[in-house]
Parts: C-alpha cells; structure tokens; sequence
C-alpha cells in the first residue's frame, strides 16, 4: 500500500506549561476529504501551525508521501480564517499571490487564473476591489487564491466561520460541488458539525484540552452531499454531536 | 447625472461642505475689521485686515520671492526627513533591538525647544538653505518615524500567516504585506507633518536667513509693521493649506480601494 499523503504519529505540544496537543494521530489518503472537530480552544488551529511550519512539535512525527515535513518544503496551500484578502489589490491579483510568492511574473500568474474565474462564481469581478465583494464572494475569491498554487494538498482553518448562516449554507453546499470535480486532497479544521459531515470522508474529533483524537468517523456516503434533511447525514450528525456533549462516554 | 448639471451640482456640494468653515472665517474677519474702524486702535498697535490687504498686494513681489525661499525649505527639508524616516522605519522592522536603542534618541530631539535650537544649528549651518533643511527634517522626523513604524505593525496577522505558509521571505512579506498596511498611517503622518514642517522653515528663518517669510517676519515687526508681519503670517497660512490639500489629494490618489464598498451586481 502507499504511504498516506500526511499522517501525523504522536505529536505533542505545549505552549509554557500549557499541553495543547497530547497525542496526536491522523492520516490523510491522496483524494481524500478528512476535518478536524473539536471544541473552541482544544488546539485545532495548533494542528494547522504545526503542518505550515509556523511552530514546531515538542515530539512526535509528520510525515508527507511518506518522508518527514520539513519547514521548507511547503506541500500545502493554506487558507486561514477569514479571507485575508488585501484591501489594496484587485481580486485577480489577490488570486495570484500565491504564484507570485512562487515566482511567476504578475502577467503569467493573471494568465492561469483568468480561465478558472467563471467556475468559482466571479467572472466580471476580477478588477474589482475585496472591499466591493460580498463575504460569499470574498470566500470564493481566497479558496481561489488556494487552490491556484497547485500545491498536493489543502489546508482550510475554518473557511465559512465568519460568514452569516445562510451564505454559510451554500458555501458549504458549492465547496461540495467543487471538491466533487476536483477531488483535492483536504484537511478541514471546523467546529461546524453539519460542515464537517456534509464535505468529509472522515472525521476526527478531538477531546477538550490537551487535544488527542477522542474519535474516528467514516461518512460512506456518495460525494456530493446536498440532502437536506437526509436521515443518514442527520445521524451521523447526531452520533458526533453526542461524542462531543458526552465526551466521557 | 448629465453634464449640464454637473458644475453647479458641485458648487452646491463645495458649500454644503466649507459653507459653515467660509461663514466663521468671515465672520472673524468682520468683527476684526468692525472693532478696528470703530475704536480708532493705532495701525501700528492692530491693523484692519483691509489694510493687511491693501499693504500685503503692494509688497506682493517680496513676499513672493520670500514665500518661495520657504516653501523649498519646506519641501527639501521634509524630502530628506521623509526618506530618512523610511530608511530608518525598515530597519527598525527588521532588527527589533535597534527601536528600543534609537526610539528615546529620537524622543529627546523631539523635546528640545525649538527656540533654543533654531540658534544653534544657524550657528553651526551658516545662513544657507542647510540650516532650515535640517530644523524642518528635526521637528518632522519622528511623527513619521513613528507612523511608520506603527503602520507595519497594524498589518492583518493572517495576511502575514498566509504570506508565510506560501514560502515568502522577510522582505517579500514587508514588501507584499507590512508596506500597503501601513499606508493610511502614513498619510495620517504626512498631513500633521507638513504643517509641523512649514512653522519648522519660518522658525529656522526667524533665526537667520537672507531669505524667506521667517526673515520677512522678524524685519516686519522690527521696523513696526505688524500689517506685514500679518500679511506674511496669511502667507504661510495659505502655503500650509496647500500643502495639506496636496497631501489628501495624494492619498485619494494612492488608495483608491478606501472609498469603494460593496457593489450589487
């Protein structure tokens, strides 16, 4: 069998005296969807630090395709939370960062992005300015931005947290669809239950702090997942809502 | 919105926003002028604004070429305090310990009096232009400096996070990120600066000079003119409110994304 895309083996930290991560196991298969849950505060943004390299694990291993994470090797593409989109560029050179960082010129990294504005609902709106755009459209606009760098997996820290109910609804039912098409390699850090069943292959859900994985879930359900309403997400939903009410159970 | 209605429809926004500020002014100035011609106050003691006026236009080519000394004080001084705050203002960013060797440096320039200094860097500069670069560039100096520094600090931590995890250097993130953030702080600076940097070239003058309103000020009130010490005073007044309009109109112009919102497709 092949290496998994990114297993974690026994990562700890602390931060001080604080243990925010007590022993941390999870794997990710290339094409796999794969959150996160946990309660506020349980160390899931850590997890994500710890994978970018802005903080290193006090023991354990990370390994990608099988060899050991290195600081610079960056295989992820990382979408933090809120969109983090600069007020003082256009949305198309706002989608470009990421190849900029990696080198292309502005004209060749504008040239790959251009054709992908359509799929992601922004078409007409390159040249406009984040302050011009809705939350729904600012979200689309900085999954963009991730997806473009072409990098083998993505990392997601609470895409939709800051989004109204709603819009938050269709993003999660269009990142559905997406993924779908694409089929990217995903790690979603969420505290959104319904989120979390409705995108995932798997779910891990982590205990309160110090954070280790309390639980492991399968979703065998067919991708993509619109079923209002549906019995089987509905008791998946129910069953991981029980985990984390009662989590000494 | 048609053409045919587009210059008074500005006019009447233009007095809608100054209206109350023109009002107050000329009411001031009615009341000097009023107080004037009714107490019989000696010209030598308060001139009327009328004759302010009416002396000012005749002296119009001295205070010019004097206005014009000024206002290269001005811009050479705060041009080289500029560049030297942003110099110093990266290096700061970059090398932390540096603030806290510079910044009480910078703090105690900013406490000298200005009157017990424009001497001495008179003295040490000569009657040249040096002298009021450097006063300009001293009083300027750290409010930008400051700005500065504090714009780059204001810069959005997942900006940076972000930034980060895509491989960008120090100097790719402080080009890409900390720079554009700390542009509103910047301007901020700029427009109390500039104002800081006329008074500072005047003061410089007033110490000694061969030209400029400074000079034309200190000769004015020797020879018992305070009509033309208050003609030059309107001069600079009127030189600072250019400056400053130029300041915001340089801003509108570098961040156009501030006074946009959300459009509905």
């Amino acid at each position: 069998m092949s290496p998994a895309r990114l297993q974690l083996q026994n990562l700890c930290k602390s931060f001080g005296p604080t243990k925010v991560l007590a022993d941390i196991n999870l794997s990710v298969q290339p094409g796999e969807f794969v959150s996160v849950l946990g309660p506020s505060g349980a160390g899931k943004s850590t997890i994500l630090h710890l994978l970018t390299g802005a903080s290193s694990p006090d023991a354990g291993q990370m390994l990608f395709d099988g060899q050991p994470l290195s600081r610079a090797s960056h295989r992820f593409a990382f979408m933090p939370q809120g969109d983090a989109l600069m007020p003082w560029r256009r949305i198309i050179d706002n989608t470009t960062l990421g190849l900029e960082v990696q080198g292309f010129s502005r004209e060749a990294a504008r040239a790959m992005v251009a054709p992908l504005f359509a799929e992601f609902g922004l078409a007409g709106f390159e040249n406009h300015y984040p302050a011009q755009l809705s939350g729904g459209m600012r979200q689309r606009a900085a999954l963009l931005r991730t997806v473009v760098q072409e990098r083998p997996m993505l990392l997601l820290d609470e895409p939709f947290g800051a989004l109204d109910a709603l819009t938050r609804a269709q993003m999660q039912r269009w990142l559905a669809t997406m993924w779908t098409r694409h089929r990217w390699t995903v790690l979603l850090i969420t505290h959104d239950v319904r989120e979390a069943v409705l995108l995932s292959d798997r779910i891990y859900v982590l205990s309160a702090r110090p954070a280790r994985v309390a639980h492991e879930f399968q979703v065998p359900l067919d991708h993509p997942r619109q079923g209002i309403g549906s019995p089987a997400l509905a008791d998946i939903e129910a069953e991981i809502l029980q985990t984390l009410l009662n989590p000494e159970d | 919105m048609s053409n045919s209605s587009a210059a008074p429809r500005l006019l009447a926004r233009f007095f809608r926003h100054a209206g109350p500020a023109v009002a107050s002014v000329s009411a001031l100035i009615l009341g000097w002028e009023a107080y004037v011609q009714l107490s019989g106050i000696s010209p030598t003691a308060l001139p009327a604004p009328s004759r302010i006026i009416v002396q000012g236009f005749e002296q119009r080519e001295a205070l010019a070429r004097h206005s014009l000394a000024t206002l290269q004080a001005t811009t050479f001084g705060f041009a080289s305090s500029l560049t030297a705050a942003f110099l110093f203002s990266i290096l700061i960013d970059f090398f932390r310990p540096l603030r806290r060797a510079l910044f009480p440096v910078f703090i105690i320039t900013q406490t000298l009096p200005l009157v017990a200094i424009a001497p001495l860097i008179v003295l040490w500069f000569g009657f040249g232009l040096t002298p009021k670069i450097v006063l300009v560039a001293l009083v300027t100096f750290f409010p930008m400096l400051v700005a500065l520094a504090q714009g780059y600090e204001a810069t959005d931590r997942d900006i940076s996070a972000l930034l980060d995890s895509m491989g960008a250097s120090r100097w790719r993130i402080f080009v890409m990120a900390r720079l554009p953030s700390a542009l509103p702080y910047f301007f901020a600076g700029l427009r109390i600066s500039i104002t800081y940097a006329v008074v500072g070239a005047i003061f410089a003058e007033y110490a000694g000079a061969a030209r400029g309103l400074g000079i034309y000020i200190l000769n004015a009130k020797n020879n018992f003119r305070p009509d033309l010490v208050l003609a030059a005073v309107f001069v600079s007044a009127t030189l600072t409110l250019l400056l400053f309009g130029a300041t915001v109109l340089l801003q509108r112009a570098a961040m156009p994304w501030t006074r946009l919102t959300e459009t509905r497709p």
